[in-house]
């Protein structure tokens, strides 16, 4: 379970980034940031696991202050994924996913099975990926490799920055449906930042739109559907409606196909 | 192949160890010192401004002078440590440089991945910073390596020991073939040092580590073979060092030097070609233990007197101030005097001066220098020197073009008609090679320099030492003028080595004595 009470960030040029958000997501259960660029969505996601240190409030994961614990422990506990992978390109797959697990002396044989484990749970084949270098790989099996090694330690709380953000299409819905079965099946607590609102609504337990540093409404995505608290939140959730009702009327040759 | 370089290829282990063991020991210290500070100060921009801006200010000083200057300002210390210490400098800034860029050009969201995976800031810099930034980094070192083992081409004025010496040497002497020879050997090694270091980036690039230790084998290699000989020297008797100004005659008389020495027991090392200022703060701090000046040079440069004075008494103020003030001996006169003197081709003295060899004085071609157009060639340093505004004031002398040039261009120049008078040196071959008259000093301004045989307090203490030398400068001296331009001629103008005329000359001596004694 991760909990936010009243935290802000305010930056030494005085701008504010995060105003006084309060938030709670159930263990097991994932929530979405949601808001465009600069609202706040990914500073909250890093004061998470402390890259961003607050200025006020509490953090608690799994009932411990974050403040109260060494930061560099605190983040080897939980899974990190980052937009584009960030795949270290002077290491091979093997060594990416085994970053942590060496960080935390593992032996060398739990490691090496733990490796040979997490690249077939991702769906790549160890004897085919093991020794390879990033560059030798496509967009979607770096960021594959990359959910390998956020999960390597077996963390129960994940942090993910726009996972899915420099995919294509296809390729992100295939590993978002992925991703959701893992994470479920591992029973992961969850944070996830996105800007596509319908990702967010196809992927969350629960949804935090933000705007401006500031928490407009949390909820189900069948809450913020049905019951949105302002306009705003209002027009962000219908525009996934909207552009499929266009596509839709295109489909039928509506209205761009003529009056006939 | 000339028979000057065979005469040098027995110094080439010397040299060439030596020039290994300086580059690489500064190129590690410098490599130990920079990445280091790059690394600190890669965080903080305005200390990195700083830091580099510092280092390039060092780059900027002309490695000659920083070599020389570093002689004062480690009290006095010549041979390998001011090389050491410079070169060290002159290698920071390309690896500082390079890993400062290299550690901020590592993208920034692999930073953060490392850091969210929770590496500490030391993890992340071995695992992640470091590798990332290694090529740039070692592409600092790659240039460091070529400026360094450049560089320790020109430590032969301190007193270092280099292939430098075979460049000084060779234009010093006229012996362009060891100067070519030098040259090409110091390129050779900074490309094989290159290509060693370059290793390593491959290493990094193609993450195989056997091709580092390939590397580090090679270098160590050079570490190990530039070590050969001071180690093994450190298991031989400590040697007495002579020392040698860069020009010809000192070449020669250096060679009779170390030839007495060792005749009578003596190991002899050579530093040859060092500075003049720097070979006498050697001579007072007792790092070599003999040298050859002229009574003229201590006069206006250490004694800085103004108006000249009688042969003999000069003479004797020089010795007297030598030895209160510097603690040095001064062993007795060689006999002849390397005198500053203008020189001029006689058809242009006829023409400038006057058809009667009377009128070929000083005082004659300042008058003429004051209607026509004259031009004066000197050596590099002549212009700058006491003697040179005394000439000038007192015989106001008006030249309308000046000239400072290398000894060797400068008397081509003269031969050749580009300038009319040049400083000579009375005791130059070349005088005699291209026929030029002496212009009388009517006003007596120029000093005396008679060559004189100084040692340090220390090696005189040594028994047997002054011994050896003394069959030089018995009975006011064993080399007469005439001799001594002779064998400035045999190596300047025939071209034979600095050590067989020195082996002749001190041959001519024993005859000349042996005739005597009967």
């Amino acid at each position: 379970m991760i909990v936010l009470k009243q935290v802000s960030k305010t930056y030494d040029t005085g701008h504010v980034a995060v105003c006084n958000v309060s938030l709670e997501v159930p263990a097991g259960k994932m929530l979405v940031l949601l808001g465009g660029s600069g609202c706040g969505k990914t500073t909250t996601l890093k004061m998470i696991n402390r890259l961003v240190e607050p200025t006020s409030g509490r953090i608690e994961v799994d009932g411990r202050d974050v403040l109260s614990v060494d930061p560099v422990q605190l983040r080897r506990g939980i899974g990190y994924v980052l937009q584009g992978s960030a795949l270290f390109p002077h290491m091979s797959v093997a060594e990416n996913i085994s970053v942590v697990p060496r960080l935390l002396d593992w032996p060398v044989e739990r490691i090496e099975k733990r490796i040979d484990e997490l690249l077939r749970l991702v769906h790549l084949p160890p004897e085919e990926f093991r020794s390879r270098m990033p560059r030798q790989l496509s967009g979607g099996q770096q960021q594959r490799v990359g959910f390998a090694r956020a999960l390597a330690a077996g963390p129960r709380v994940m942090l993910l920055d726009e996972p899915f953000g420099a995919l294509d299409p296809v390729t992100r819905d295939e590993l978002r449906s992925e991703f959701l079965q893992l994470r479920r099946q591992l029973g992961l607590t969850a944070v996830m930042v996105t800007h596509d609102i319908t990702e967010a609504l196809l992927s969350a337990d629960l949804i935090a739109v933000m705007n401006a540093g500031r928490l407009l409404q949390l909820g189900t995505p069948h809450e913020l559907l049905a019951n949105p608290s302002d306009d705003f939140v209002g027009s962000l959730m219908s525009s996934p409606k909207r552009q499929a009702d266009q596509l839709e009327s295109l489909v039928a040759g509506g209205p761009k196909g003529g009056s006939s | 192949m000339s028979e000057q370089l065979i005469e040098s290829l027995r110094d080439l282990p010397d040299y060439l160890g030596g020039h290994m063991l300086l580059s690489l020991s500064a190129l590690v210290v410098g490599l130990v010192l920079s990445v280091p500070l790059g690394i600190a100060v890669s965080r903080r921009p305005k200390l990195a401004e700083l830091a580099q801006g510092i280092a390039a200010v060092i780059q900027t000083v002309p490695s000659l002078a920083l070599l020389v200057l570093m002689v004062p300002l480690l009290g006095g210390r010549t041979g390998f440590w001011p090389a050491f210490v410079a070169l060290i400098l002159y290698s920071i800034l390309p690896i500082l440089a390079n890993t400062v860029v290299g550690l901020r050009g590592v993208d920034p969201i692999l930073i953060e991945a490392g850091r969210g995976l929770g590496m500490s800031d030391r993890e992340l810099l071995r695992k992640v910073q470091l590798p990332l930034a290694a090529p740039v980094i070692i592409g600092g070192v790659r240039t460091a390596t070529v400026l360094v083992v450049g560089t320790a081409t020109l430590v032969t004025p301190v007193g270092g020991t280099s292939l430098g010496n075979y460049i000084f040497g060779g234009l010093e002497t006229s012996d362009y073939v060891a100067t070519v020879f030098g040259c090409v050997l110091a390129a050779v090694l900074a490309i094989v040092m290159d290509q060693l270091v370059r290793l390593f980036e491959l290493a990094a690039q193609r993450r195989d580590q056997r091709l580092a230790w390939l590397g580090a084998l090679g270098l160590l290699f050079l570490l190990g073979a530039g070590l050969w000989g001071p180690v093994s020297k450190l298991f031989s008797p400590t040697p007495e060092y002579v020392a040698g100004a860069p020009f010809t005659e000192q070449h020669i008389l250096t060679e009779v030097m170390k030839e007495q020495l060792r005749s009578a027991g003596f190991t002899v090392n050579q530093r040859k070609g060092m500075a003049e200022g720097v070979q006498f703060l050697a001579l007072r701090g007792n790092q070599i233990d003999c040298c050859i000046n002229y009574t003229g040079n201590i006069w206006t440069v250490l004694m800085k007197e103004k108006e000249s004075a009688e042969r003999s008494i000069l003479r004797a103020k020089v010795r007297h101030f030598l030895r209160e003030r510097y603690g040095v001996i001064c062993l007795g006169e060689l006999g002849f005097e390397n005198a500053y003197a203008l020189a001029m081709k006689p058809q242009r003295a006829e023409a400038l001066l006057g058809t009667e060899r009377s009128q070929w004085t000083v005082s004659r071609l300042a008058e003429q220098s004051r209607r026509l157009s004259v031009s004066v060639a000197g050596d590099l340093q002549f212009f700058r020197r006491l003697e040179w505004r005394q000439l000038r004031e007192r015989y106001q002398l008006r030249f309308r073009e000046k000239k400072e040039a290398d000894p060797t261009l400068m008397y081509g120049a003269v031969r050749d008609d580009q300038v009319d008078v040049i400083v000579a040196y009375t005791s130059d071959g070349r005088i005699e090679k291209y026929g030029l008259v002496l212009l009388q000093d009517d006003l007596h301004v120029l000093p005396s320099y008679d060559a004189i045989l100084l040692a340090s307090a220390e090696a005189v203490a040594k028994p047997g030492f002054a011994e050896a030398l003394m069959p030089l400068v018995r009975d006011g001296g064993a080399i007469s003028d005439a001799v001594m331009q002779e064998a400035n001629r045999q190596v300047d103008v025939e071209g034979n080595s600095p050590r067989r005329v020195a082996l002749q000359l001190l041959e001519s001596i024993a005859v000349r004595k042996k005739s005597v004694e009967r």
